[in-house]
């Protein structure tokens, strides 16, 4: 575990470091360590948050410190576990009409490919869920299919309503809350990924997996009728540790 | 009778504060709370509460308060200039002491001086619902306090205690000194490699000032500007309150309690 950093953010917070990229293999480790911190329980840790490349491991500073939590982290990172943490994966209902995707067609001149051939890529793909941040229940997601990489918008929009699916770089990611944005809009689902009522109040956590199944423009708006009432659950299944 | 306070004027932003929202910051969804945690506990300690009670936290320019209930007993810490208590006969308590008010008396915040915020906490505390454990108001979210936003003209807020008993009011034995003449401490990281030597020399070693981007979430200093070594795009790392980051201008931006849970400068 020579590659593994210990770097203080204030005297609240420890950050294990596994790299500097965006990458499958960092994630799994960072999620693999969140979970093994949850369980072992550590005294004085208030929470974990994962990132693409790091753990950070919120705590008291009256109840331990930087010192003892380095020492607890290095013994669970000596005895990584067999299992990988609890995910489940999500079927997302995703309409791409032009009315739900004002930029699929910008997008596809940028990347020289049309409309559906975007689409079928996108939809395509399994993500993974490396974190949620930026906003409460902004699912960061990837990886996308090389043809589908491209930068941010140069012009970023004030307002981007809630249940846009966009993209940018390797990522792809679900706008839970009407909030400003710089990613490319290429869809829009009809389901809620945030609601503080709920236990969990975000939809999906990190580690996830998530797939994108295209509807029509109609059953976009029949599920988002159902889901006003309460008459709607995403489908999803338990992923096989 | 209504056991609440009725919002006469709301102040600039006013808004319910708990000791925060925990557990869900690996969703997105920021601690909140106090911005000052040692104001907040001790206008609680002052009217008998449990030190982490919901109070108001009152940023800049404070509310004007009305009586509902029979009678209140409310403290306010932080500022320097107390309330103003307009009961027919006016007078002012000075920040940092309790003091019981009864039906149709009202409270005004007086000007804070040179802090920026203070609590007012009331015995027995608000009545409001948690969400997701707190109470604590985050207003890009919409979550807590009064639907997830500051007070407003008109508001009535529930209170828990319809009447308080008489009782010798108590008092901080000396003014809160926020230590406005003191250097800030600082712990370097996580991402201080990003640096050149001179530019941490230089954050260390120079004076900042607030400007007036400045809200919960965070504040823009202005000062010399801080030169990067590596680069100002990270790959999104995670935030805490105090967290400092420096984008391309080179001016550092400080996080507070309702900044996003990660981010992406150095």
């Amino acid at each position: 575990m020579t590659d593994v950093r210990f770097l203080p953010a204030g005297d609240t917070a420890l950050i294990v470091e596994f790299g500097a990229e965006v990458e499958r293999d960092l994630s799994d480790r960072v999620l693999s360590l969140s979970d093994q911190v949850r369980l072992a329980k550590l005294p004085g840790v208030t929470e974990t948050v994962p990132t693409f490349r790091s753990l950070a491991v919120h705590y008291d500073p009256l109840a331990t410190s930087s010192e003892t939590l380095v020492s607890a982290t290095r013994e669970l990172l000596a005895h990584p576990p067999q299992r990988r943490p609890p995910a489940r994966l999500w079927r997302v209902p995703a309409c791409y009409d032009q009315r739900c995707a004002p930029d699929l067609a910008e997008v596809a001149r940028a990347k020289e490919l049309t409309a559906d051939e975007i689409v079928r890529a996108h939809s395509r793909t399994r993500y993974h869920v490396y974190m949620v941040g930026f906003v409460p229940g902004f699912p960061y997601m990837g990886d996308l299919p090389p043809e589908l990489v491209l930068p941010r918008r140069t012009d970023p929009r004030v307002r981007v309503p809630p249940g846009s699916i966009a993209i940018a770089t390797t990522l792809t990611a679900v706008y839970p809350i009407e909030s400003p944005g710089g990613w490319h809009l290429v869809g829009a689902t009809p389901v809620r990924l945030f609601d503080s009522a709920w236990e969990r109040p975000a939809l999906f956590s990190p580690g996830d997996a998530v797939l994108f199944e295209p509807i029509p423009f109609a059953e976009h708006e029949r599920i988002g009728r159902a889901v006003a009432s309460g008459d709607y659950a995403v489908r999803s299944e338990s992923l096989a540790p | 009778m209504t056991a609440a306070l009725k919002v006469i004027a709301p102040g600039l932003h006013t808004s319910l504060q708990d000791d925060g929202r925990r557990g869900f910051q690996d969703v997105g969804v920021p601690v909140s709370g106090p911005l000052d945690r040692v104001a907040l506990r001790l206008a609680n300690a002052l009217v008998g509460n449990p030190q982490d009670t919901a109070a108001l936290e009152i940023l800049v320019q404070g509310p004007t308060l009305e009586v509902m209930s029979q009678s209140v007993r409310v403290a306010l810490v932080g500022g320097s200039g107390g309330l103003d208590i307009l009961d027919g006969q006016e007078r002012v308590a000075p920040p940092g002491e309790s003091v019981r008010l009864t039906q149709g008396t009202r409270l005004r915040v007086r000007g804070l001086g040179k802090v920026s915020c203070a609590y007012l906490a009331i015995e027995g505390g608000f009545a409001a619902t948690p969400v997701l454990r707190s109470v604590s108001t985050y207003t890009r979210g919409g979550l807590g306090g009064l639907d997830g936003r500051p007070l407003a003209a008109g508001d009535i807020l529930p209170i828990s205690a319809g009447a308080v008993e008489e009782r010798p009011e108590l008092a901080l034995p000396s003014p809160l000194d926020p230590g406005l003449d003191q250097p800030i401490r600082a712990v370097l990281g996580p991402q201080d490699d990003f640096f050149s030597e001179g530019a941490i020399g230089t954050f260390l070693s120079s004076t900042y000032t607030v400007s007036a981007q400045a809200d919960r979430m965070g504040f823009r200093l202005e000062g010399p500007k801080l030169d990067h070594a590596k680069g100002y795009d990270i790959v999104s790392d995670a935030i805490v309150d105090g967290s400092t980051q420096v984008p391309g201008s080179g001016q550092p931006i400080v996080l507070l309690v309702d900044a996003q849970t990660t981010g992406g400068y150095p």
